[in-house]
């Protein structure tokens, strides 16, 4: 049996050379954000310094007496300081207080933004349910998708905005109108993502179950839904960031007092006062988008752990 | 054992005394059409076969002769359209359900979300075996085709080869008497899969299993097979049946007997009798190099 241990032994010291991509992608990633963010802060400021409005510089540093004006060349109107905030107001909008007197902006938005996040993640979960319901009736059933699908697309075609006030009126109680309104944008791309996923499984397998004689809820459950999982999570993350966007709206239309929605509404109305604001505000709300999408992809990292993936990427 | 069928009763040589164990199949003047109308499809025609208890019978012809479609039908994956086919006396439906077989395809298709221990207890989680007893047995048939060491590894970390051993450990699992296999190492190298032939001829002779095998290989089939079953195409029929008479106790020395070489040549002109004279070879010309190179 010289032959075979040998063939084994070939074999297994070639699967521990077949591993995870070198772990300096992790760092390149983050290199790529940054560079990325740089970029985008030096065109900013460049449009700022080109065309923006003028500004000056006169104070004490380190003991030094500075007094630096700089007047644009040119004057365009979206780079003044009302349209496009210079990026250090921007940050300093974060750590200045909301109210006179009060905590600073970026810790009232912190608290508005977790308060966003649950309903947006109330709504996520429902409407994750939802469609993936949805998807598991539409492929078991060939009636039931002719008849509901035309209603599931028509449904998305219809402007949220419109939506939400009918959605208000009808359940009434706050908070649970807005998770209504995010699951409601939440529910489409787990639909359309779980009627692919659950029709992507290996034709042959489908044979392999029946010669088990399978049940269709075994099938379902070892078949469908596990091989679903890689098309099930791009669906998520279209869901975690569409439920963000519904659950702002929702809370809008609401008229819910926390939340990013009302924070939006209120440095809206202050913008002339105040426009970095609104601008930290939707910096907030990108924020809770990552953290939201980050989550699933972390999610789906460990339920998919130790299957193949033949190319690692972001999404 | 009488499988001729424009002779039934002249199948001249009843080598084995299989012939009075039990019927594990039996299919009569079985036929299979695809679609209706002008556009239907003839896949096989009046089938006479009968396969008992610990035969190992290969099923053989060109493309389109309706050898996988045989095997399918056993397996209940698909109806005849004419005939009537029994495994283990009952029909093909039945006995499916009441699980009497186990199948393999060419392709391993293995889940890529379990482990190798876990696609093996596979058919057994569906048919309710307790954990424990999952256990048990997946080790002992990590055991059988030696891949202990890869109980806790992944599919796609697993060669070809390897992940075939796999799907004929988990096709094993739940004790079946009857082992379908279609082309299950036609997407192997030839080394490998002489390697799998004897693996597989001495699972074969340790566990008493009767296996119907669906190859291309006329080597392959005359190694294996207690009795070799020559299809021809269009329509798919049985032309010949060839009983092997090698020795039970089969290794690669066997490869160069006498015996074996005459039943490799008495398979391939059989093939060659059936031969369309004007659609082209049966076996293509690839198939050929390959299994003159061999024997």
């Amino acid at each position: 049996m010289t032959t075979a241990s040998g063939f084994l032994r070939r074999a297994s010291s070639s699967t521990t050379t077949v591993g995870r991509p070198p772990g300096h992608s992790r760092s390149r990633r983050f290199f790529g954000i940054a560079v990325v963010l740089i970029g985008l802060v030096l065109v900013w400021e460049l449009a700022k310094w080109l065309g923006g409005d003028p500004w000056r510089i006169h104070g004490t540093v380190a003991g030094l007496q500075i007094d630096y004006e700089h007047v644009p060349p040119l004057h365009w109107r979206i780079a003044d300081d009302l349209s496009l905030p210079h990026v250090w107001d921007i940050v300093r909008a974060f750590i200045d207080p909301a109210q006179r007197g009060g905590a600073p902006l970026g810790v009232v938005l912190a608290g508005q933004a977790a308060f966003t996040f649950g309903e947006a993640l109330a709504g996520f979960a429902l409407g994750g349910l939802l469609g993936l319901a949805l998807g598991v009736l539409f492929v078991h059933s060939r009636l039931a998708e002719r008849a509901f699908v035309p209603y599931v697309v028509a449904s998305q075609t219809v402007p949220i905005l419109a939506i939400a006030p009918l959605v208000v009126v009808a359940i009434k109680a706050d908070w649970l109108s807005v998770m209504a309104v995010a699951m409601y944008l939440t529910f489409f791309p787990v639909t359309i993502a779980s009627m692919r996923g659950l029709r992507a499984f290996d034709p042959r397998s489908l044979e392999l179950f029946r010669s088990y004689a399978a049940t269709p809820r075994q099938v379902l459950w070892q078949l469908r839904l596990p091989s679903s999982v890689p098309y099930l999570f791009s669906g998520f993350r279209v869901a975690a960031a569409a439920s963000v966007i519904g659950a702002i709206i929702g809370e809008q239309t609401a008229g819910v007092a926390s939340g990013l929605g009302s924070a939006i509404i209120n440095y809206n109305q202050y913008y002339i006062s105040g426009p970095e604001r609104l601008w930290a505000t939707m910096v907030m709300c990108t924020l809770v988008g990552f953290v939201f999408v980050g989550i699933v992809n972390l999610a789906e990292r460990i339920l998919t752990s130790g299957r193949y993936r033949p190319v690692e990427g972001l999404l | 054992m009488t499988i001729d069928p424009t002779r039934p009763e002249a199948a001249s040589l009843p080598a084995f005394p299989v012939d009075e164990a039990p019927t594990v199949v039996e299919a009569v003047g079985v036929g299979k059409v695809f679609g209706t109308g002008p556009g239907a499809v003839a896949a096989l025609e009046s089938v006479d076969l009968t396969i008992h208890q610990g035969e190992f019978v290969s099923l053989i012809g060109p493309s389109g002769c309706g050898k996988s479609t045989l095997l399918r039908l056993i397996a209940d994956l698909t109806h005849p359209t004419a005939g009537t086919l029994s495994v283990n006396g009952k029909p093909p439906g039945r006995a499916r359900q009441d699980r009497d077989y186990g199948m393999v395809f060419q392709a391993p298709v293995l889940m890529d979300w379990r482990t190798i221990a876990k696609n093996i207890e596979l058919p057994l989680e569906i048919m309710g075996y307790s954990e424990p007893e999952r256990r048990r047995r997946a080790a002992e048939l990590l055991k059988l085709v030696e891949l202990e060491a890869f109980a806790d590894r992944h599919p796609w970390q697993l060669s070809g080869g390897m992940q075939q051993r796999v799907a004929i450990a988990r096709a094993l699992s739940f004790d079946p008497k009857l082992l379908l296999m279609d082309e299950p190492f036609g997407a192997l190298d030839e080394m490998t899969r002489e390697r799998m032939n004897a693996e597989l001829m001495s699972i074969w002779r340790r566990t008493g299993i009767t296996i119907v095998f669906v190859t291309h290989s006329i080597p392959e089939a005359v190694f294996l097979s207690t009795r070799v079953v020559v299809m021809s195409a269009r329509p798919g029929r049985i032309s010949q049946v060839v009983d092997v008479d090698l020795p039970p106790e089969r290794s690669f020395e066997t490869r160069e007997t006498e015996v074996y070489f005459r039943l490799v040549t008495r398979v391939r002109e059989a093939l060659r009798q059936d031969e369309p004279a004007d659609e082209g070879p049966a076996v293509t010309e690839a198939e050929r190099v390959r299994n003159e190179g061999l024997s």
